[in-house]
C-alpha cells in the first residue's frame, strides 16, 4: 500500500459496456482517464475525453514538403548546378521532373504518418504502470479495460472503486495500478 | 459450393467471410498459436531447408557474377536487357497485389479482405527485395550500385533527371519504404498480442521490443486508425504510379513494342493480375497446412478469382491493343513487330503467353472453378507461368530485331541466368517460411473486428 497508485482500472467483457462506464465517467466529472482495447472501439477514444489529433495536418506538411524538395531539387540539379541539354528539352523540362516529385510526396507523407503517429502516441513506451496488473495480458486478446488515473482531481481511492463497481456498468474486476 | 445465388444480407449479423463459431479469444489464440509454437513442425523444416538451398543458388551465382561480370548472363548485343529486367518486372507485379489487397480493398470497404491482407503484404516486400536484386546486379559494377541515387560526389555529377531509370529507383525505393511501414504499422497491435502471448522469455522480449510498448489505449488507436488511412490513401496512388515506371522503362523508349501509351494501365492491372495468382498460389497451401479454413474461405478465393478474371480481361484488351495500334498507325516497324512475335524464333512463347494468360483463364467464368481450391491453385501457377512469358516476350521480341537486319540477333539466357532466377524463388519462399514461422499470418487485431461481439450472442445488436 505504499507504493504511489496510479489509478484504478475496471475489466470488462464487451466492448459496449466499456464504451458506457467510459461515458458515464466522463459525464461524472473525470477526466484523467484511458481506455485499452484489443480491437479499436469506435466512439471510445471520445467517450475518455479524446478530442481530435492533429495526425492529418502533419501528413499534410510532410508531403507537401515531399512535394517541395523533390522538385526543387531536381530543378536545381538540371538547371544550376549540373545543366546538360538532353534530347533539345528546356533546362527546366518539368514535366519529366513529375515522377520523382510525386514519390517524393508519398514517401515523406508516408513517414511522416508513421512516425508522427507514433511521436504523438509517445511510443516507443516500454513501461507503463498498466503493465503492473497481470490481468492487463488479456488487453491484447479479449478483455477491455478503463483505468482511472490518480492524478484526477476527481479521483478518490474509495469513491472512485465504488464508482467503478457500479451494478449497470457490468465490470468484472476493478483493480489498484501501482506505478 | 459457391453461395454467391444466396447472399448472405449484412443486416443478419453473420459474417460470410469467417467460418465456424469464433470470439475475441479464439481468433486471437489460433492465429497467434501458428507463430507461438514451441514445436517446429517437420513439414516446416523441410520445407524451410529446401528454400534456404535454393537460396543458395543465388549465392553462387551473384558471386560469381561479381567476379566475372555480366558477360556470363546470355545478353548481349542487341539484346541487352534479358531475365534479369523480366524478372523485375516479373517481381514488382508480384509485389502489387499486396498493395492492393492491404489498401484499395480497405478503402473501398471490401471486408474479405482483413484475412489475406497481412499475408499479402508479406510476399510484397519479399518480392520487392528479389525484384530490387535485379536491377542493382545488371548494372555491371554493382560496387557502383549507389550512384543511382542522387549523392553528392567528387565528379560532380548528378543523376539524369529525364531518364525514366531514375524515375524507376525513385518509384522502386518509395515503393519498398512504404510497403514496409504500412506491414509494420499493421504489426504492431499483433507484436502485443504475441509479446502479451508468448511462453519463452527471448520470444517475449523481442516481440516486447517490436511492440514498443503498445498497450491499446483508445486515443493510441485513434491516431494509429487516423495513420493506417493515410498510408492506404497514399499506398493506392503510389501502388499505381509504381507499375507505371516500370512500363515508362519501355515505353519511353522508340523501340517498336514499346513506344505505346497503353503500357501503363495494361502494366498495372498485369502487375494486379500476377499478384493475384501468387496469392493463391501461397494462400491455398498455407490455409490447408495450417487449417485456416474458417478465416480464408472458399469465398475469399472466389473473390480473389473474380479479380484475377478481371485484371486478366483488361491485360488481354492491352495486347489486343498492342496489334490493332500497330496495324492502324500503319508503321512498318510497329507491324514486322507485332507479325515477328506471332510467327518469328520467339512464336512459341508468345503463343503459350497467349494460352497461359489469356485463353486458359477464361475456367474462372465457371463458378465450379473457382470453387475448387486445387484447381485454382493450378490455374495460377498457369497465370504466374503467363506472365512471366508477357515480359519474356515483350523484353526479348522488341530488342532481337534492331532497325537494320544486319544487327539483328537471338537471346538464350545461360545456366547462370536460370541459377539467378531460380534463387531468387528461393529467398522469397525463405523468407515467407521464416514470417509463417515467427508472425502472424493473419491480422489478429483486425480479424477481431470480424467476429461478433459478446453483445451480439446475447442477442443485442450495435
Amino acid at each position: 500500500m505504499d507504493l504511489p497508485l496510479y489509478g484504478l482500472m475496471a475489466e470488462f467483457e464487451n466492448p459496449d459496456h466499456i464504451l458506457h462506464a467510459a461515458k458515464t465517467a466522463y459525464a461524472a466529472g473525470y477526466r484523467r482517464m484511458d481506455a485499452y482495447s484489443p480491437l479499436p472501439i469506435h466512439g471510445l477514444a471520445e467517450a475518455v475525453g479524446f478530442r481530435k489529433t492533429y495526425l492529418p495536418l502533419v501528413v499534410l506538411i510532410g508531403g507537401l514538403t515531399g512535394c517541395f524538395v523533390g522538385f526543387a531539387f531536381q530543378y536545381w540539379v538540371s538547371v544550376v548546378n549540373y545543366p546538360v541539354i538532353i534530347g533539345g528539352k528546356p533546362m527546366n523540362s518539368w514535366p519529366s521532373f513529375i515522377p520523382v516529385t510525386f514519390e517524393c510526396t508519398v514517401l515523406f507523407a508516408a513517414l511522416s504518418a508513421v512516425f508522427g503517429m507514433l511521436a504523438l502516441n509517445g511510443l516507443p513506451h516500454p513501461y507503463h504502470p498498466v503493465f503492473n496488473v497481470d490481468r492487463f495480458e488479456r488487453a491484447s486478446r479479449d478483455r477491455f479495460f478503463l483505468c482511472i488515473e490518480a492524478r484526477d482531481p476527481k479521483f478518490n481511492r474509495d469513491d472512485t472503486r465504488k464508482f467503478l463497481e457500479m451494478e449497470e456498468f457490468h465490470a468484472c474486476e476493478v483493480t489498484e495500478v501501482m506505478v | 459450393m459457391s453461395d454467391e445465388h444466396k447472399p448472405v444480407p449484412a443486416s443478419e449479423g453473420e459474417n460470410p467471410f469467417i467460418g465456424g463459431e469464433h470470439t475475441y479469444a479464439t481468433v486471437t489464440d489460433k492465429i497467434a498459436a501458428i507463430a507461438l509454437a514451441r514445436r517446429t513442425s517437420k513439414g516446416w523444416v523441410l520445407g524451410f531447408l529446401f528454400s534456404f538451398a535454393l537460396m543458395q543458388l543465388l549465392l553462387v551465382a551473384v558471386g560469381y557474377l561479381l567476379y566475372k561480370g555480366v558477360g556470363i548472363w546470355g545478353i548481349n548485343a542487341p539484346v541487352y536487357w534479358g531475365w534479369a529486367i523480366i524478372n523485375f518486372v516479373w517481381w514488382i507485379g508480384i509485389g502489387h497485389a499486396g498493395t492492393l489487397i492491404s489498401a484499395i480493398l480497405l478503402l473501398v470497404r471490401q471486408e474479405w479482405r482483413t484475412s489475406i491482407n497481412r499475408f499479402a503484404e508479406a510476399m510484397t516486400l519479399f518480392a520487392v527485395s528479389c525484384a530490387g536484386l535485379y536491377p542493382l546486379l545488371h548494372v555491371g559494377r554493382q560496387w557502383f550500385g549507389y550512384w543511382l541515387l542522387p549523392l553528392p560526389n567528387t565528379m560532380r555529377i548528378w543523376p539524369q533527371f529525364r531518364s525514366p531509370l531514375i524515375w524507376d529507383v525513385f518509384a522502386v525505393s518509395t515503393y519498398a519504404t512504404v510497403s514496409l511501414l504500412f506491414w509494420f504499422v499493421g504489426l504492431i497491435p499483433d507484436l502485443a498480442t504475441l509479446r502479451d502471448r508468448a511462453k519463452v522469455k527471448f520470444a517475449k522480449t523481442m516481440y516486447g521490443i517490436f511492440a514498443m510498448g503498445w498497450r491499446g489505449s483508445a486515443k493510441h488507436w485513434y491516431r494509429y486508425e487516423t495513420a493506417y488511412l493515410l498510408l492506404a490513401g497514399l499506398a493506392t496512388p503510389l501502388v499505381v504510379s509504381v507499375h507505371t515506371v516500370v512500363s515508362f522503362d519501355f515505353a519511353v523508349g522508340i523501340v517498336p513494342g514499346w513506344h505505346t501509351t497503353i503500357f501503363p494501365p495494361y502494366f498495372v492491372a498485369g502487375a494486379i493480375y500476377s499478384g493475384f495468382a501468387m496469392v493463391l498460389t501461397l494462400t491455398i497451401p498455407i490455409r490447408a497446412i495450417y487449417g485456416l479454413q474458417d478465416f480464408i474461405t472458399d469465398r475469399h478465393l472466389d473473390a480473389m478469382a473474380k479479380v484475377m478474371l478481371a485484371t486478366g480481361l483488361v491485360v488481354a484488351y492491352g495486347y489486343m491493343m498492342e496489334i490493332f495500334m500497330a496495324w492502324y498507325g500503319g508503321h512498318p516497324y510497329d507491324m514486322y513487330m507485332v507479325l515477328n512475335r506471332m510467327r518469328g524464333p520467339y512464336a512459341p512463347g508468345y503463343w503459350a503467353l497467349i494460352a497461359c494468360n489469356i485463353v486458359i483463364p477464361q475456367l474462372l467464368w465457371s463458378s465450379r472453378v473457382r470453387a475448387n481450391a486445387v484447381f485454382l491453385w493450378v490455374l495460377s501457377l498457369v497465370i504466374n507461368v503467363g506472365m512471366w512469358l508477357e515480359r519474356f516476350i515483350i523484353v526479348v521480341t522488341s530488342l532481337h530485331r534492331d532497325f537494320l537486319p544486319s544487327s539483328w540477333g537471338m537471346y538464350y539466357p545461360t545456366k547462370w541466368d536460370v541459377m539467378t532466377f531460380l534463387g531468387s524463388i528461393g529467398l522469397f519462399l525463405t523468407l515467407l517460411f521464416l514470417f509463417v514461422r515467427l508472425l502472424p499470418v493473419i491480422s489478429i487485431a483486425e480479424m477481431r473486428g470480424m467476429v461478433s461481439s459478446p453483445t451480439d450472442k446475447e442477442g443485442g445488436h450495435h
